[in-house]
């Protein structure tokens, strides 16, 4: 049975519609409940010493002035934590060569990062807890910090870690074809240097938990801030020696993760070991400070890479050399290495060429650790394919348009597999490509910045075609020893009153997965998404799953949920054909309705099967089955990777004077398979392109040469905000994966690989004529000055 | 981090105010709209003020005209002085300032006297009365005294209010007709401080200019003035670059501010013809 998505006049057609948000009228009411908004009895608040120093020996550490303050009621250093929690070492074997040392809730003998969190004050408020923590006493030695990344290897550089031999935590070296031959051939090569600065993703709610420990049913709780509960659950469970049946995580609302959510912190797992040797439940909300100085950070690259071209300006190889510093331990239990890894398999992405060669050497840094957020390594391998391709372009003098024509897989090139070995299912770059000229007018804007340009106003147009990894399978961690579920599951019931409950692995963080599933769920079963009620994020309730990550939730949580639905359906038209003795084959549900498929004619409501199964069950014929509840899990087998693909383009005018960037008008014709729900699909899109906007124009975190962080607060770190975004069209073209019914791909991180090549391509598109080239983000006005010799370097 | 104050108390009037400020030892705070010192005691940059609320006190709200003056009360909020019609016809500088200053949640709460107390070298208004050659009003248990713009700001939050003095109003000479009043600035986002801001006044003849974000406090610039009062734009740039002192920070050098307070003085000047900007 298959479901006639080209037909929008199906009976139950919700999947395709934007239907409402379950929990849109509740958030915006101020009634969502986030961590914070949980209190317990006997609730405790813990503050963390975080070190000041970016490498520091710990000689000392004097907790009774704080101890002494009203309110406190225990304090706890690194070794009083390590009796309790053993360390982590966070390596993946699918990665080899990845090293870090053990890592453990609190600075043991040494800090390594400022805001490394050392000594924990217990306090019956976070006032008192600050309070006692201004009163401890650390007697820090400071040891020479690393801080320079391109540095990190050589000789006269200390060793940040003595045990691990060097500061190499991980290098990869890639190599397809002949690559030194096809450079040595070529018509054109083009080289740059990109820097993509080291940000972070600020989620609106700061990183939050509460621990409660209960010794009588040897059961902790956690109500967490989290993408993976189910994760958090394994990591509590083996790190503090409790069963894992015996750790129970909650996820109420969270707001905003874009993979700061994902990972495993020292300060979290430092408030359950407290809670466990407490009896008693503690709370950690970090204030933006810590945010700045404890969230994961990413992006912080540098990147040499050549691009070799024909005559014709087809692509005869690409090269790219790729360092980044991760700080000072990989972070656990994803690794630090998979952004390297990513640029690795993403450069060159869109294009049908056979010499490739790529190298990450991913370095230790004495700053906050870096890991995973939001289009993990995309806009780095984006920015670099397609500011090469631009450069290539412009050398040739050949449209940016017509380059990337030449040299994009043709949309019936599929399956293929790619340079990077990739192996694309589906994609539709040209049939992308095509819809964005026709939603930018691009022949129109061309002659728009020509008119423009002769009366000295330099505007810009920038491309950026893109790949984006979705739907990952047990390829992405799984494989290498990590305990991340790639599965997801739902479970769905109908209740007497024939309302439908679903329970999911997948998590909402903001995003929009409840309002997803609920119109897979209604459409599956064949009720109206109000009828369905959607339960996520305790582990457990729901089944077990992977949470939100990677572009997972809708293609991966939507399928479970779709099989379960139409599992449901199945066993309510089976007691249903019983009771009207009719064959169930003959009959449908529609609108909470039993009905004949081939009149529609209606034969009885769902909630008088209920009353009949749950009351009157005496009435069914014996052995009926008569579960109204079905579970079904989802994985992908076909391929590592659902890719989705899709073009950016960015129209914004240089102020050639102040540097000051205005950035116009933004496109993005994107290609992730089904479109669920398109307002909830548009908003991803959008949103994802603000993240990456930010990451091109203004967001960069400024360590000093001591590795002291510069701009920790919302002041001085700047994300993008509303005034400064232009209008953005978004587009679609839908090309189902044929892995699942449901045939989606992810959406949510689109946005953010495109946006900032396609505002890197545009600034240079308009500073051409004058010479200059931007290669550093974020290109902030002063870089644009530079590039434009106005003022010195 | 959870701010930690040493006391509160609100004052009924300036007297009241000007008494809690004499009994406080030192530690007194003034707290008016608090979008400054609210903010620095969260991030415990300041901690153990005993905070001396006046925000209550009406007196010192509101703007009137006194001669050939205009007086605007310490407690006047940016909001209400964007939307003053006494502001707009007399000093349309300081209305033209405030759609720089912030976003309206803070412009609803900030006030002048507590931007120019503060002395935020970043901050239009400070850059504005020095513009406007505006008086300061001060008030202690001494009496009252009044303080010249180009004295006040001293350096990065320092001003000339003294230990028990409270800076209850400011007041400026009321525009002459055709009188031209002119702000420029750069941010990297909509309400961010400045890069770098320039203020230009034309009176008859004259010109004031003062800057902002390029040196420890407002800097007025006197080399450049005297460039336009002889119609030399390109002196008046280079005079300016040479007054002014910019630091370097995360978000621009000192060579990126002092570029722009060029281009920034260019097109200020432009506007005084009343061009684009």
């Amino acid at each position: 049975m298959t479901i006639r998505f080209d037909n929008p006049d199906r009976p139950n057609s919700y999947i395709g519609k934007t239907v409402p948000r379950p929990n849109a009228a509740r958030l915006v009411q101020g009634r969502g409940q986030y961590v914070d908004d949980v209190v317990l009895p006997r609730l405790v608040h813990v503050a963390f010493v975080r070190s000041p120093l970016a490498h520091a020996r710990i000689a000392a550490i004097d907790t009774a002035e704080a101890a002494r303050v009203k309110g406190v009621v225990r304090v706890f250093t690194g070794e009083e934590l390590a009796a309790v929690c053993t360390p982590w070492v966070a390596v993946l074997a699918h990665l080899k060569g990845l090293k870090s040392p053990p890592q453990y809730p609190l600075a043991v003998g040494r800090a390594t990062w400022v805001g490394e969190p050392v000594v924990a004050v217990v306090a019956t408020s976070r006032l008192a807890a600050e309070e006692g923590a201004n009163m401890v006493d650390v007697d820090y030695e400071p040891l020479p910090a690393v801080t320079d990344m391109m540095t990190a290897l050589d000789a006269g550089t200390p060793v940040l870690h003595e045990e691990m031999g060097d500061n190499l935590a991980f290098r990869r070296l890639h190599e397809q074809g002949d690559v030194d031959a096809a450079f040595a051939a070529a018509h054109t090569v083009v080289e740059a240097h990109f820097t993509t600065a080291r940000h972070t993703g600020v989620t609106p709610e700061p990183r939050s938990i509460l621990v409660d420990w209960n010794p009588a049913e040897g059961q902790m709780t956690a109500w967490h801030a989290t993408q993976a509960p189910h994760m958090i659950q394994t990591v509590l469970a083996q790190h503090l020696d409790i069963p894992e049946g015996r750790v129970r995580v909650i996820c109420g609302d969270v707001g905003g993760s874009y993979g700061i959510k994902v990972h495993v912190y020292p300060d979290e797992v430092a408030t359950a070991a407290i809670a466990k040797i407490l009896g008693r439940p503690v709370k950690f909300i970090a204030d933006r400070l810590e945010s700045f100085n404890t969230d994961i950070h990413a992006r912080d690259h540098e990147i040499v890479a050549r691009l070799a071209v024909d005559e014709e300006g087809r692509i005869l190889a690409m090269d790219v050399d790729d360092w980044t510093a991760i700080g000072s331990y990989s972070v656990y239990p994803r690794t630090s290495a998979i952004e390297g890894n990513q640029v690795v398999n993403l450069c060159g992405g869109p294009y049908d060429f056979a010499n490739y060669r790529a190298r990450t050497s991913v370095v230790f840094q004495n700053k906050v650790p870096t890991c995973q957020y939001r289009a993990v390594g995309h806009p780095i391998a984006v920015a670099v394919t397609e500011g090469l391709v631009d450069m290539a372009a412009a050398r040739l003098g050949m449209d940016p348009v017509e380059i990337r024509r030449r040299n994009m897989y043709r949309d019936n090139a599929y399956p293929v597999t790619s340079p990077a070995m990739m192996r694309f299912e589906g994609l539709s770059h040209h049939a992308s490509m095509n819809r964005l000229m026709e939603l930018m007018d691009y022949d129109g804007l061309r002659a728009e910045q020509a008119a423009l340009r002769a009366k000295g106003i330099y505007r810009g147009i920038g491309i950026a075609s893109f790949i984006e990894l979705t739907n990952p399978s047990p390829f992405m961690y799984g494989i290498g020893g990590a305990r991340i579920s790639a599965q997801d599951g739902c479970t769905v019931r109908m209740d007497p009153d024939g309302s439908i409950v679903a329970l999911s692995g997948v998590t909402e963080q903001g995003q929009g997965t409840e309002a997803m599933l609920s119109q897979v769920v209604a459409e599956g079963v064949g009720v109206s998404p109000d009828r369905v009620r959607v339960i996520t994020g305790d582990t457990q309730v729901t089944p077990y799953g992977g949470g939100t990550w990677a572009s997972r939730g809708a293609g991966i949580g939507g399928e479970a949920a779709l099989q379960s639905a139409r599992a449901l359906r199945h066993s309510i038209l089976e007691v249903a054909g019983a009771m009207l003795q009719a064959d169930p084959s003959g009959l449908d549900i529609r609108a909470g309705q039993v009905v004949d498929t081939a009149s529609g004619e209606a034969r009885m409501p769902l909630e008088e099967l209920g009353r009949i199964v749950y009351f009157r069950g005496d009435t069914l014929p014996k052995g009926l089955p008569r579960e109204l509840v079905q579970t079904r899990h989802f994985i992908t087998s076909d391929y590592p990777f659902a890719f989705t693909n899709g073009v950016q383009a960015s129209w914004l005018e240089v102020d050639t004077e102040t540097g000051v960037v205005k950035l116009l008008k933004h496109w993005c014709v994107e290609d992730c398979g089904r479109v669920i729900n398109p307002l909830l699909v548009d908003e991803q899109i959008r949103g994802g392109i603000v993240q990456g906007l930010g990451g091109a124009l203004y967001e960069e975190i400024h360590y000093d040469g001591e590795g002291q962080l510069l701009n920790g607060s919302m002041a001085d770190y700047l994300v993008p905000m509303a005034a400064e975004m232009p209008d953005m069209v978004i587009g679609h073209v839908e090309t189902p994966t044929m892995e699942s019914m449901l045939g989606a791909k992810g959406a949510g991180e689109a946005g953010t690989a495109g946006s900032p090549a396609a505002v890197m391509n545009a600034i240079n598109d308009a500073l051409r004529p004058l010479g200059a080239e931007v290669t550093a983000m974020p290109f902030t006005p002063e870089r644009i000055l530079r590039a434009l010799r106005v003022i010195g370097n | 981090m959870k701010a930690s104050a040493g006391g509160y108390a609100r004052a009924a009037d300036v007297r009241h105010a000007l008494d809690l400020l004499s009994a406080s030892g030192g530690m007194g705070r003034i707290l008016a709209g608090g979008q400054s010192l609210v903010a620095a005691m969260n991030m415990r940059l300041s901690e153990g003020d005993m905070l001396i609320d006046i925000s209550r006190i009406a007196a010192l709200a509101g703007v009137e005209e006194q001669g050939d003056r205009l007086r605007i009360g310490a407690l006047t909020r940016h909001a209400a002085i964007g939307r003053d019609p006494l502001v707009r016809r007399h000093a349309p500088l300081l209305a033209d300032a405030v759609a720089h200053i912030a976003h309206s949640a803070i412009r609803n709460r900030g006030t002048i006297g507590g931007a120019l107390a503060h002395a935020d070298p970043a901050a239009e208004f400070p850059a504005c009365v020095l513009a406007l050659d505006a008086t300061m009003h001060l008030e202690s248990l001494e009496g009252s005294r009044d303080v010249a713009a180009d004295d006040f700001f001293q350096d990065v939050f320092e001003t000339a209010i003294a230990e028990g003095e409270i800076l209850t109003a400011v007041s400026m000479p009321r525009a002459l007709p055709g009188e031209r009043q002119v702000i420029r600035e750069v941010a990297r986002r909509s309400g961010d401080y400045a890069l770098a801001g320039i203020c230009l006044v034309r009176r008859g003849d004259t010109h004031r200019v003062s800057a902002f974000s390029v040196g420890p406090r407002p800097m007025l610039a006197p080399g450049a003035m005297a460039a336009l009062d002889a119609g030399d734009i390109d002196a008046a740039v280079e005079a300016l670059q040479g007054e002014i002192d910019p630091a370097s920070d995360t978000q621009a050098s000192a060579d990126y501010r002092g570029h722009l307070a060029g281009v920034l003085l260019r097109r200020a000047v432009a506007g005084l013809q009343g061009e684009a900007e």
